[in-house]
């Protein structure tokens, strides 16, 4: 068991193109830290260069006290599941559990006492005589993962050990590595592109885009504290809301009508010009069905209403200004997707009665309404910011509690 | 269902064009000598022209043509076993690694195995002479392998390039070398592809004629199919065609048992599970 401290990472390519740039994250003894971001972020490089598969091209890889950077990673003593398992098709799954032990010339009694407990830990007692190819997903990935428990690594790298797996499966098993994280109170570097993962499973996330890290912090805190544009739209589903708005005193006026905000909020943004507005969708509500607090109540057609039961999605399109638009479609390109349209996705409670096509009063709570500078994506109504900073990054203290 | 009977039809008359010369040559080697002088047109002997095992006991008690097996067998092996062994480790460095000239090694090893097999045999004939590996049975083993070298890099080559790279740095993350990893990952894994390049190998070695002929004067290493050719028995005017015949079944065994043997071990898929597809 040790920590892991990644300082001033940077990856390049052939080509010069930095995969990795500059990132440096600490991992503390026992911490379960996950890399998170959209495809081509660099996280699954980051995870490879922690276990020595890829060249660090500047920078100091530290496990322990120790720099690893010119490691094998045999020397590294950290065990690793890949995203498609990586299994020895021609070994039986109890070899394949044991295979670490082997190399590492371990006594048979001891490797066979190892190999079972790993196997019972993990229920694979009844298939060690199988060969990984008449094994389910679910049954390979905890082989792979039995692999990784057998010997006593300094921590557990996983990249998207769960992308394979059906959604049910996926959710058991996200489950069962909490549990053996937490039990075996191991050091952990998680890399995942699936955010529900990112949120349930770490004690802390760091969010990257384009190989720099935007932000390191707890899930809460990422949640509520966004840093910039592109936290703030990664994390939640459905996403967050993103309204062109502009300040006066502390009247905030967007597409659908003026909301007072808070003075603290107000301060922050004041001589901005336009700005982006940032509401996340479970923060509006039918105004005739809850009891609605402090906040703004606005009438709007609504376009679309999906009901699930607990509550209802409802969306409302609106016009945004074309220097908003373009800042808003290109966080859509960054975030994988694809800008359909804008529109403003609410949750609301499910005893709504709104329908498609109506018009209704939706109530929105001004509380939570996070201001972004278009020009930058740097959110300037994060708790605790003192001045802006060109882009931030937070490089992130170990998470309090 | 016409389809199937077409594809029936096909396949027998496939199999009657193959097989009918090596049926033949198994009908002459139970026939006596006299029969086949006097002419003995018909697919079973006739009666009084059988020989029974006669001519392959006559065969197999001719001491020149025992000896020409087990050249042929030891030097066919050898070849064999260098071959795959040096191709195993060229393949998985073009396949695995990156190094300059890359190309270039692939291309030349398949230029090699176009030239042909006689426009070699003159030079080769005068070197090994000079270097005194006339005659010998590395003087064999050299040119096979030269030429058995490239198809076997190639195929390996292929083969190496469907095993997933993830499972050899699973295995170098579990603690292994490269070495080991090659070993103990890799190289089971392309179990198919090296029998293949096997099963080339020694067909090419065991068939040779030319080389077998050209390069060796005695029974020191001459190879069986050269040795058939100097199978003239008690009258060089009146060749024993079947002894020859018996000759020639003998020949085929060895290759039908390295096919056999080999054949089970080419079991396709057995990357299968691990990694999802």
């Amino acid at each position: 068991m040790a920590k892991i401290q990644m300082k001033n990472i940077v990856k390049k390519y052939g080509d010069g193109f930095p995969a990795v740039n500059d990132v440096s994250i600490d991992v503390a003894d026992g911490e379960f830290v996950i890399l998170v971001g959209p495809s081509g972020c660099g996280k699954s490089t980051l995870l490879r260069m922690i276990v020595g598969l890829e060249d660090i091209t500047s920078g100091d890889m530290m496990i322990g006290e120790k720099r690893v950077n010119d490691l094998a990673p045999k020397e590294r003593n950290l065990a690793m599941v890949f995203q498609n398992y990586a299994l020895y098709p021609h070994l039986t799954v109890y070899e394949n559990i044991a295979f670490p032990l082997r190399l590492a010339k371990a006594p048979a009694s001891e490797i066979d006492e190892k190999v079972r407990k790993a196997s019972k830990t993990l229920e694979l007692d009844e298939h060690l005589d199988r060969k990984p190819g008449n094994l389910s997903g679910g049954q390979r990935q905890r082989v792979a993962m039995g692999r990784a428990i057998v010997r006593d690594a300094d921590a557990f790298l996983f990249d998207e050990p769960l992308s394979n797996l059906d959604a049910k499966l996926r959710g058991q098993m996200r489950t069962e590595i909490a549990r053996l994280q937490k039990r075996l109170g191991i050091t952990t570097v998680y890399v995942t592109h699936d955010q529900t993962e990112a949120m349930t499973l770490g004690d802390r996330v760091a969010v990257l885009k384009r190989g720099v890290l935007q932000q390191l912090a707890t899930p809460r805190e990422l949640y509520t504290q966004p840093n910039n544009l592109f936290v703030a739209g990664f994390i939640g589903s459905p996403p967050m809301n993103f309204l062109p708005a502009t300040v006066e005193g502390t009247t905030l006026s967007m597409p659908f009508g003026d909301v007072t905000i808070p003075q603290k909020s107000a301060d922050r943004a004041a001589g901005k010009g336009l700005l982006i507005a940032g509401i996340r969708p479970e923060h509006f509500e039918d105004a005739s069905v809850a009891e609605v607090g402090e906040g703004s109540t606005f009438r709007a057609t609504v376009d679309v209403v999906e009901w699930l039961g607990n509550e209802a999605y409802a969306y409302i399109p609106f016009e945004a200004q074309p220097e908003v638009q373009e800042q808003l479609t290109q966080l859509e390109r960054d975030l994988d997707g694809e800008s359909m349209r804008t529109q403003l996705v609410v949750s609301i409670d499910g005893a709504s009665r709104i329908t498609a096509g109506e018009e209704a009063d939706i109530w929105v709570n001004a509380e939570h309404i996070h201001l972004f500078d278009p020009s930058t994506g740097e959110n300037l109504t994060k708790e605790g910011k003192v001045q802006a900073n060109e882009q931030a990054t937070d490089t992130g203290e170990p998470a309090a509690g | 269902m016409n389809r199937k009977i077409g594809t029936a039809v096909g396949f027998l008359l496939i199999m009657v064009w193959c097989l009918l010369p090596v049926a033949w040559i198994i009908s002459l080697s139970f026939k006596s000598q006299e029969a086949i002088t006097n002419g003995s047109p018909g697919f079973l002997p006739v009666d009084g022209g059988g020989a029974g095992w006669q001519n392959y006991i006559d065969v197999w008690n001719n001491e020149q043509f025992r000896r020409a097996i087990l050249n042929s067998i030891g030097i066919s092996l050898i070849a064999t076993v260098l071959s795959v062994l040096i191709a195993t480790l060229a393949a998985y460095a073009i396949a695995r690694l990156e190094f300059r000239g890359k190309k270039f090694v692939l291309t030349a090893a398949l230029a090699i195995a176009m030239f042909p097999v006689v426009s070699l045999v003159g030079p080769l004939f005068d070197m090994w002479r000079t270097i005194g590996l006339y005659d010998t049975w590395p003087g064999l083993i050299i040119p096979y392998m030269s030429f058995t070298l490239p198809l076997a890099i190639w195929t390996l080559t292929a083969f190496f390039r469907e095993i997933p790279w993830e499972l050899e740095q699973a295995a170098q993350v579990d603690g292994a070398t490269s070495w080991q990893a090659f070993r103990k990952v890799i190289v089971p894994l392309a179990a198919p592809g090296v029998f293949t390049a096997a099963i080339l190998t020694f067909f090419f070695a065991w068939n040779d004629f030319v080389f077998g002929i050209s390069l060796t004067s005695t029974e020191t290493a001459r190879p069986i199919p050269a040795a058939l050719s100097f199978f003239v028995g008690a009258d060089p005017f009146n060749r024993p065609a079947s002894l020859l015949a018996a000759g020639a079944v003998i020949a085929t065994v060895p290759i039908i048992v390295i096919v056999l043997v080999f054949q089970r071990k080419i079991v396709a898929g057995l990357t299968s599970g691990a990694v999802k597809g």
